[in-house]
């Protein structure tokens, strides 16, 4: 049993064993190391749960996709309703500007390790819809890390684009390097939240507690 | 059909007679009867055709005449309730002026009018006298501003060079 | 999302607002990310637990397709429109091809009508089980969702071997259709609507019968014929009220007038009138599905597209296109040249038809040019939208997805 290295406040009769947040980081830098990374990217990838955000018409290939037929749940994924509670986003289709600032406060209200998976020809280079004055690129208002053209995408194609995300999760070890990086790089290119949210006038307080 | 021709011949005998000196024109299009009154005299035939039996109106649509200077406001109505009228629809138009567009609302006689004139009044700036709620429904008020369905508003074709895109789109701000 | 705190000391939460207006009510915001998954704000304010005003924010799927259409080729439009509401592609391009065929004078053969009829009762049944799916999700049970997005799959098979595509089909196109049947299509379709009238015998017994259901949805958000009437409502909703009202028994287009099918009406005008409404119209769909089939098979295979159009196309097109080349993949066939530089006679038109969710009008304005002047949609949802601000205060707040989901309110084909 060793002493506090802060030292502080010790009371007659108390013994203090460590202080809990060092002795848990060295814990985490350890163990990350070994087998217990591969596993947490494991477990992120078999449970990647979209949230509820239809942003256009592809939404009816993915309530199709997770139908009886294509059946996605296989995957581990299950269609959840709050965002607080799920770990990925899919944009699909056409990003207006009025429905921007939903994406990106969905977004935020997201805790991490979150990913996102673009869908349809829309998200690429604005699809059928090209030219028109309403519509924003999905990468400028969240970063994406799969795309999947089509218009609109068989189910097929969104549970391929499901298990790449698996692969490219356990490839590059993104769930384990939060825990032991605790931050991830990926905010660089995107319009500020001020700018898209600004029109609505409202008082509310945009900051979240993951940004 | 000589039977069609006779029934459509009633149909605008009856609208002449309802609305009597009301019309400037009428017309049969391909689909519709094209009903012209002037704009003061709109409330009244509105109010003389919803009590001969129309009773809902089906779309408000504004088309912008530029080289003429006008716009002309077409109501398309019909009738549920009454089994002979509801064969036929009627284009109640008028013609306004380009540079200050008023006209009044039609909303307190046919309430199924309500949202679709808060819509022609977002897109074109419209603007319509006595409507219980006119505020913006679709739109965003920095895109609103532009009046995007009017004729003066281009739409920006997209270059084939993505990167002088992208760094004019990003340099207005669009929000 | 949705934030209600009682009275007194507002805390300072991040991501939440919370405005207190009057003495008692509390404004609710039901944002685009709910569970029901539609892309569409409804503002409420509440009093305790009823409702009081009700507002819906829409727009937020607008992606400006009337402008669009203003630069764009006539026969470019018809994918355009599709796009509003997917899962009815037929019905939704139906009314703009009838009306740009007034302004050019032709009209389709006999055998294209009866196409055309067909694969707009399959989308009448897709999109109707899709609505009942969804209406599943709002009131928590996750069994019809399943088992209604299953059995969509079974026409959205048919609607894929008839046209080659899932849900966008572009199949009208002005003067016919694009293609012909199969030759097991009849075999198959018969299969379909055996299948799907078992079926709805067990859709009643575990949804509209069921007395959880039941009590969430009697006498909930009840329309009287008056009130239908005067807010200008559509569809199943309008026929749950009472009103006999059906385009394709007032203003018979395409092969309506010579098949035989009735129309139910309802009059309680509550939300389970308007589940029931549906779910027999589906019945009604599937006895035109087959006697368009019949017909179908009884007569030769003839011309499906109309001579100024057909006369046109080189002589491996219309090889290719009657069916009379085996494997046609090694061919590469696209459609008549004449589309790509059509000019139409100036003039107006207009022109409506039943969709799945209720009257679809469009108003298209020529100039003579190769594109349209103007090009005004009316989809069933836009005027489905004003029952909400009228139709709900009055209600719990829990009754909002009650209602919400009856009305079978799709937003992309609001929002255009």
């Amino acid at each position: 049993m060793s002493k506090s290295e802060k030292g502080n406040g010790e009371e007659k009769g108390k013994v203090y064993l460590a202080d809990l947040d060092t002795v848990a980081e060295e814990a985490k830098q350890m163990l990350m190391k070994g087998t217990i990374g591969k596993m947490v990217d494991w477990a992120n990838a078999f449970s990647l749960w979209p949230v509820h955000l239809m942003t256009s018409c592809c939404g009816c290939e993915i309530g199709a996709a997770w139908g009886p037929r294509f059946d996605n749940e296989r995957y581990g994924s299950l269609p959840w309703v709050s965002p607080r509670q799920t770990n990925l986003i899919i944009v699909e289709g056409t990003v207006t500007k009025k429905m921007a600032c939903s994406v990106r406060i969905t977004w935020d209200q997201m805790p991490y390790p979150k990913f996102a998976v673009a869908m349809g020809a829309c998200s690429l280079d604005g699809g059928i819809f090209y030219n028109s004055y309403n519509i924003v690129r999905p990468w400028q208002v969240i970063p994406i890390d799969v795309y999947i053209p089509g218009c609109p995408p068989r189910p097929e194609a969104v549970s391929r684009a499901i298990i790449e995300l698996q692969k490219l999760l356990r490839n590059k070890s993104i769930a384990s390097k939060w825990i032991t990086e605790s931050k991830r790089e990926d905010m660089k290119n995107i319009i500020p939240k001020e700018d898209l949210c600004g029109w609505r006038g409202e008082k509310v307080d945009l900051h979240t507690r993951f940004t | 059909m000589v039977g069609g021709e006779k029934k459509l011949i009633s149909i605008q005998d009856s609208l002449k007679n309802v609305l009597k000196d009301n019309i400037i024109s009428i017309e049969q299009a391909k689909g519709y009867i094209d009903v012209l009154v002037p704009t003061d005299k709109l409330v009244d035939s509105a109010k003389k055709l919803k009590e001969f039996g129309f009773d809902h109106v089906k779309s408000v649509t504004a088309v912008d005449y530029i080289a003429k200077k006008q716009f002309k406001i077409t109501y398309h109505i019909s009738s549920y309730l009454n089994e002979e009228l509801s064969k036929y629809i009627i284009g109640l138009s008028t013609i306004i002026n380009r540079d200050d567009p008023h006209l009044p609302s039609l909303s307190k006689i046919w309430v199924s009018a309500e949202f679709q004139e808060r819509e022609v009044y977002e897109f074109f700036g419209i603007i319509f006298d006595d409507h219980p709620d006119l505020r913006l429904l679709l739109l965003t008020p920095v895109v609103a501003a532009l009046k995007p369905l009017r004729k003066d508003f281009v739409v920006k074709e997209e270059s084939d060079n993505i990167e002088v895109d992208y760094a004019a789109y990003n340099a207005t701000k669009w929000w | 999302m949705a934030s209600n705190i009682s009275s007194g000391s507002v805390p300072h939460l991040p991501g939440m607002e919370v405005t207190e207006l009057s003495k008692n009510t509390y404004e609710v915001y039901i944002g685009p990310a709910h569970p029901g998954s539609g892309h569409m704000r409804i503002i409420v304010e509440v009093d305790g637990d009823v409702m009081v005003r009700v507002d819906p924010d829409i727009g937020f799927v607008h992606r400006t397709m009337e402008k669009l259409a203003e630069g764009r080729d006539w026969i470019k439009n018809i994918p355009l429109f599709e796009r509003m509401a997917i899962l009815d592609a037929c019905n939704i391009t139906l009314p703009y091809v009838e009306a740009v065929e007034r302004l050019l004078g032709t009209e389709p053969p006999d055998r294209a009508r009866y196409l055309r009829t067909l694969l707009c009762e399959i989308n009448r049944i897709a999109s109707h089980l899709y609505g009942m799916g969804i209406f599943g999700v709002f009131l928590g049970h996750s069994t019809l969702y399943m088992w209604a997005f299953g059995d969509r799959e079974v026409f959205i098979d048919l609607a894929e071997q008839m046209t080659g595509a899932r849900l966008t089909h572009s199949y009208p196109v002005f003067g016919g259709v694009r293609r012909d049947i199969p030759d097991d299509f009849p075999e198959n379709a018969r299969k379909a609507t055996k299948y799907m009238r078992n079926r709805l015998n067990e859709y009643a017994k575990i949804f509209l019968n069921n007395p959880n259901i039941r009590s969430r949805l009697e006498n909930v958000g009840i329309m009287s014929k008056n009130l239908a009437t005067e807010l200008g409502i559509v569809g199943p909703n309008l026929r749950a009220s009472g009103v006999r009202y059906d385009v394709r028994l007032n203003e018979p287009y395409e092969a309506y007038g010579d098949v035989e099918f009735e129309i139910p009406v309802f009059e309680e005008g509550d939300s389970l009138a308007r589940a029931w409404a549906r779910v027999e119209e589906i019945r009604q769909s599937l006895n035109i599905i087959e006697q368009a089939v019949d017909w179908l098979e009884k007569h030769p295979r003839e011309n499906f597209m109309h001579e100024k159009f057909w006369k046109t196309a080189p002589k491996l097109y219309k090889d290719v296109f009657s069916g009379q080349i085996d494997y046609a993949g090694k061919y590469r066939v696209k459609l008549m040249p004449l589309f790509a530089s059509l000019k139409v006679p100036p003039g107006k038109a207009f022109a409506r038809v039943e969709a799945g969710r209720g009257e679809m009008v469009y108003y298209v304005e020529s100039d003579g040019e190769d594109v349209p002047y103007r090009v005004r949609v009316v989809s069933p949802s836009f005027r489905n939208v004003i029952a909400f601000k009228y139709l709900m205060p009055g209600h719990r707040l829990m009754d909002l997805p009650a209602i919400y989901g009856s009305f079978d309110y799709f937003p992309p084909e609001w929002d255009r």
